[in-house]
């Protein structure tokens, strides 16, 4: 693992290259989309230079032009929009003056791309190897074998196990990190000057992000071409960028390098963002999150002053009647802030204070359970009704978890995609059928229930008690009902009200959200994503249930909105006494929001402890290898070692023993593979977790670099599907 | 040294609330100035209703008054389109052919378009057995070309209104439950059916009230696409005399005996046949802004 002792951003070499010619120069860029009534400014006014070697990260929220940016840069701007003026040269060519076949000749030689989704980069009829080498036969004019051997080199370099095998395959046969790692692998083949990033691990896994961006950090600080990584994530850019370009609402507000970005920030927009991710160990018990209030302004309607005076903390009169000049701050600090002198010598301080929230003390007692679940096991059957009959497949989403959520806590259900959580939450919902093992919902006052079957055979009552909070807020709202219909609904079927009841909890639901009282008239589509979440939630609390199930309820959001909605599931917690049962792969907001926090693998539980100290050792390896695994906004944060081998084995073919043990940085040897590991419990902190190895053994291992090599990384990231 | 801090929410500003029915109406404005093509289908479309509903109040004649003195006139002031072999106005005969035509083929749409959801509705959302076994008889149905399958049923109940009636609804039945049923399967996988499954509500209130808006759009295309269809398919059934009893006016049945006397009179077959692709095209172009209408603007 010498790549992780390679030091993470070399910028203390940055004065040197900024001297040297820019690979990539974009001069006061202006992209827009033609409208019937005129243009719509995506990108305004944009200056950048990139330098052979450097990494250069773009962030921004969701609508601040970033993709638009990039699309410019690679001249691939969909229908109607149009570079309106600036230049965008590469290597001291003009490209905006570039016809589609002058393009064509630089495309894929040149610059060459990285989507976020990497199945749409991907031809699925063709084999891995043809797609690579179609692109040194086209453009170096190689051989077919020469090509496939070509091809065979770049997969090793981008660490793909057993590439001989894998230039066979199809790409519907390979993992997404396998996916994504054969598209970078084609994004290098031809040896680029540029390479553009998008997003590309924003569809992967925490782990697997994790590996791809070591393996990205190894491949581009070895280059001398440069790259654009586009990103919404602060960690990311912590961990891979040497310099960032911070977008809002088509603007460029700051230009940094990571270091002085991270650490003497001069804009109060990147100051904001950097507070609203919530960090490991931040509690709710302490502080609601910092959020920025209000949301990124639509194209159309652009402030004319500076665009983030709306929201700015230290907005004052200038702000929002001249618009501030891009001004150099620093060498190679560049900022677009009135104010900047201020925040430079310490004089104004920007703080998105976020307020002590009252919370009702609980004792995190087992003796109160509100949802007691029972050796519950949750088993798909794979194929059709033929196919079952000659070889049945079972998937196990859910094998053998038992757990407890008590009243009004809040129960953190963490791991990776395919662990089987939202397959629990699911099956205690009744969207999905239980094979066997027992759900009851109790309540002091009240009879118990035994959960089971579908949501449309339980009672009315029973449905009442429970309720779900969706991922995608998207999806979960029908766009043809009014915000109003979609909140009427639970308050008349479930709460038993009359029509005019209903009308005035509709109101007060909404001011519960903090949401104006005319959205009532509202469609989803004229909502944000956070606005939408909210309604969902609204909608989840309308009937007063004892038990919310949120499945994933901000990673579809931006990091400001994300927290505003968090700091809203708290407030409606700590009023109402409702306890959730919180899915989420990100361990930081899981860590924020539980009381409780359980790690799930393969459909069972192998962690359980109490959220407070959550994140100090000692851990099961794979809550290690998950915390580890997050990229913190911190260029200068340890980089921790564990990394976890390959993907996620299929819920088909669970491994035996331990089912952890093929991907384990702590594999001890044949007991894993044979023999079932024990319940153990960690005395000082009462956290239980499922390991051969003894709680001080993996206290005083945490930390350490694992003892398996990555001769290990084999056929297990391969899945067979 | 000045700290500031925000409370925290996130919304925004109200905007001004817009009375439902002006937003209806600034809906179809939206939906049909999209296409100018649509609308002129629709306008052609409406005269045509117009003309079926008031046009016996227009006619001077008698659609079925023979009057041999005035046999094959052609176009005049008197006639504007003519007499045909029997002396008979043939304007009035195409205004009332047009009334026969609306009710016949409105009725059988209809009725096609409403079991046609409901079947599509009932097996999309439960699945399982019962739509597997649903879609195999519709399969078969519609394993027979439509035209031979509807002289099948005619022939075996008689021609008559009622049996024309019956044969179309049976044709169009399974290709509009088709169309229904897709749109179905997509949808109830969302996650605002399982909110809806989740808070109790009953099926019919979860097919009617949250699937059915979205299958709606496609239901209209289909549907205006099956009156359209029926039109061909009546004037067909009517051109081999298998439709409307003579002597009442039908365009089908005016084009096919107009045959006799296409040398000497053109005009007989001329306007039956102009009435039929001015009514289909009409159909088929408002078709486009009629969708639009029904689709809610989810881009966003």
């Amino acid at each position: 693992m010498t790549l992780l002792n390679t030091p993470q951003n070399p910028y203390s070499d940055l004065d040197a290259s900024v001297a040297a010619p820019p690979l990539l120069a974009i001069d006061h860029l202006t992209v827009g989309y033609k409208i019937q009534s005129g243009w719509l400014d995506a990108v305004h006014d944009v200056s950048l230079s990139v330098v052979a070697g450097q990494t250069y990260g773009i962030v921004g929220e969701s609508g601040s032009g970033k993709s638009t940016l990039v699309q410019a840069i690679i001249r691939y701007l969909s229908g109607s929009g149009a570079i309106r003026s600036g230049s965008i040269r590469l290597e001291g060519n003009d490209v905006t003056a570039y016809s589609v076949a002058q393009m064509r000749a630089i495309w894929g030689v040149k610059l060459s791309m990285v989507p976020q989704d990497p199945l749409s980069a991907l031809n699925p009829s063709l084999r891995i190897g043809d797609q690579i080498a179609e692109i040194t036969q086209h453009h170096e004019g190689l051989s077919h074998d020469a090509a496939w051997q070509k091809a065979i080199d770049m997969l090793t370099q981008v660490r793909i196990a057993d590439p001989a095998d894998v230039v066979r395959r199809y790409p519907h046969q390979l993992s997404g990190g396998m996916q994504q790692r054969v598209a970078i692998a084609m994004a290098l083949s031809t040896a680029p000057r540029l390479m553009v990033l998008d997003e590309p691990t924003t569809s992967l896994d925490v782990t697997t992000e994790a590996a791809v961006l070591d393996l990205f950090n190894d491949l581009l600080r070895r280059s001398d071409s440069a790259t654009l990584f586009v990103t919404h994530n602060l960690g990311i850019v912590a961990r891979t960028c040497d310099r960032v370009a911070v977008l809002y609402a088509s603007e460029l507000m700051e230009d940094a390098s990571v270091g002085d970005l991270f650490h003497h920030s001069l804009h109060p927009y990147t100051l904001s963002l950097l507070e609203c991710v919530p960090r490991i160990g931040q509690r709710k018990t302490a502080m609601t999150l910092p959020t920025i209030p209000g949301h990124i302004p639509s194209l159309s309607d652009m402030p004319h002053a500076c665009v983030f005076a709306p929201r700015c903390p230290a907005a004052i009169d200038i702000c929002h009647t001249v618009k501030p000049p891009i001004e150099e701050a620093a060498p190679g600090h560049r900022v677009k802030c009135h104010r900047w002198r201020e925040i430079a010598d310490g004089s104004l301080h920007i703080t998105l204070a976020g307020a002590p929230i009252e919370v009702s003390t609980h004792d995190l007692q087992a003796d109160d359970p509100l949802l007691t679940v029972d050796h519950l096991r949750v088993q798909f059957r794979q194929g059709g009704a033929l196919e079952s009959l000659v070889k049945a497949t079972t998937v196990k989403a859910v094998d053998d978890v038992s757990l407890t959520v008590p009243r009004g806590v809040t129960v953190g259900l963490v791991g990776e995609s395919g662990s089987g959580k939202t397959s629990l939450a699911r099956s205690v919902i009744g969207l999905v059928d239980v094979t066997s093992g027992t759900i009851t919902l109790s309540k002091v006052d009240l009879p118990k229930v035994d959960l089971h079957g579908r949501a449309t055979q339980r009672s009315h009552d029973t449905l009442r008690r429970l309720q779900m909070v969706f991922q995608h807020p998207e999806e979960s709202l029908n766009p043809y009902h009014t915000v109003g219909e979609t909140l009427r609904r639970p308050l008349i079927t479930l709460a038993g009200l009359d029509a005019a009841a209903a009308e005035t909890q509709i109101s007060a639901l909404l001011t519960a959200v903090h949401l104006p009282l005319d959205y009532a008239n509202r469609y989803p589509s004229e909502l944000s994503g956070g606005e939408k979440q909210r309604v969902a939630i609204a909608r989840a609390f309308a009937a007063q249930p004892d038990l919310i199930l949120c499945d994933e309820p901000v990673s579809a959001l931006d990091v400001s909105v994300q927290a505003s909605v968090l700091n809203l599931l708290a407030e409606l917690q700590s009023e109402r006494q409702t306890a959730y049962l919180f899915i989420s792969h990100d361990l930081a907001v899981v860590g924020y929001l539980a009381d409780v926090i359980a790690v799930i693998y393969l459909g069972q539980i192998v962690e359980l402890g109490s959220a407070d100290g959550f994140f100090e050792p000692p851990h099961h390896p794979y809550t290690e290898a998950l915390l580890s695994a997050i990229p913190v906004p911190d260029p200068d944060a340890p980089s921790n070692p564990i990394r976890l081998i390959g993907e996620i084995p299929s819920a088909v073919n669970i491994p035996s023993g331990c089912r952890f043990h093929t991907r384990c940085p702590r594999f001890l040897g044949d007991i894993c593979v044979t023999q079932e590991p024990p319940w153990q419990t960690d005395a000082p902190t009462g956290r239980q977790y499922r390991c051969h190895i003894p709680p001080d053994e993996l206290r005083a291992l945490a930390g350490t670099p694992p003892v398996r090599n990555e001769g290990r990384q084999s056929n297990h990231e391969v899945t067979t599907s | 040294m000045s700290s500031i801090s925000l409370p925290d929410h996130s919304v925004s500003p109200p905007i001004a609330q817009i009375k439902p029915s002006r937003r209806r109406w600034r809906a179809v404005r939206k939906a049909f100035g999209a296409s100018p093509l649509s609308t002129v289908g629709g306008i052609i479309f409406l005269l045509f209703v117009m003309l079926a509903v008031i046009g016996p109040l227009l006619t001077p004649y008698d659609p079925i008054a023979n009057s041999f003195a005035e046999r094959l006139h052609p176009p005049s002031t008197l006639h504007p389109f003519g007499t045909d072999n029997f002396g008979r106005d043939i304007l009035s005969r195409v205004i009332y052919g047009a009334r026969n035509m609306f009710i016949l083929t409105g009725a059988a749409s209809g009725l096609a378009v409403l079991i046609g959801l409901l079947i599509g509705l009932i097996i999309g959302y439960s699945g399982g057995l019962l739509d597997e076994v649903v879609m195999r008889i519709f399969d078969s149905l519609l394993a027979l070309p439509a035209f031979l399958l509807s002289l099948l049923l005619l022939g075996a109940l008689g021609p008559s209104r009622g049996t024309v009636l019956v044969a179309t609804v049976v044709l169009y039945v399974p290709i509009v439950s088709r169309v229904v049923r897709s749109v179905v399967l997509d949808v109830k996988t969302r996650a605002y059916i399982e909110a809806a499954q989740v808070q109790g509500e009953s099926r019919w209130r979860i097919m009617f009230r949250e699937i059915l808006p979205a299958v709606l759009p496609a239901l209209a295309v289909e549907g205006s696409l099956r009156f359209s269809y029926a039109i061909f398919l009546l004037a067909s059934l009517g051109f081999l005399g298998l439709g409307v009893a003579r002597p009442e006016p039908d365009w089908g049945l005016m084009v096919s005996e107009a045959r006799d006397w296409y040398a000497l009179a053109p005009w007989l077959m001329f306007y039956p046949a102009a009435a039929i692709v001015a009514l289909v095209v009409s159909i088929n172009l408002m078709t486009d802004g009629l969708s639009r209408l029904f689709q809610i603007d989810l881009a966003r």
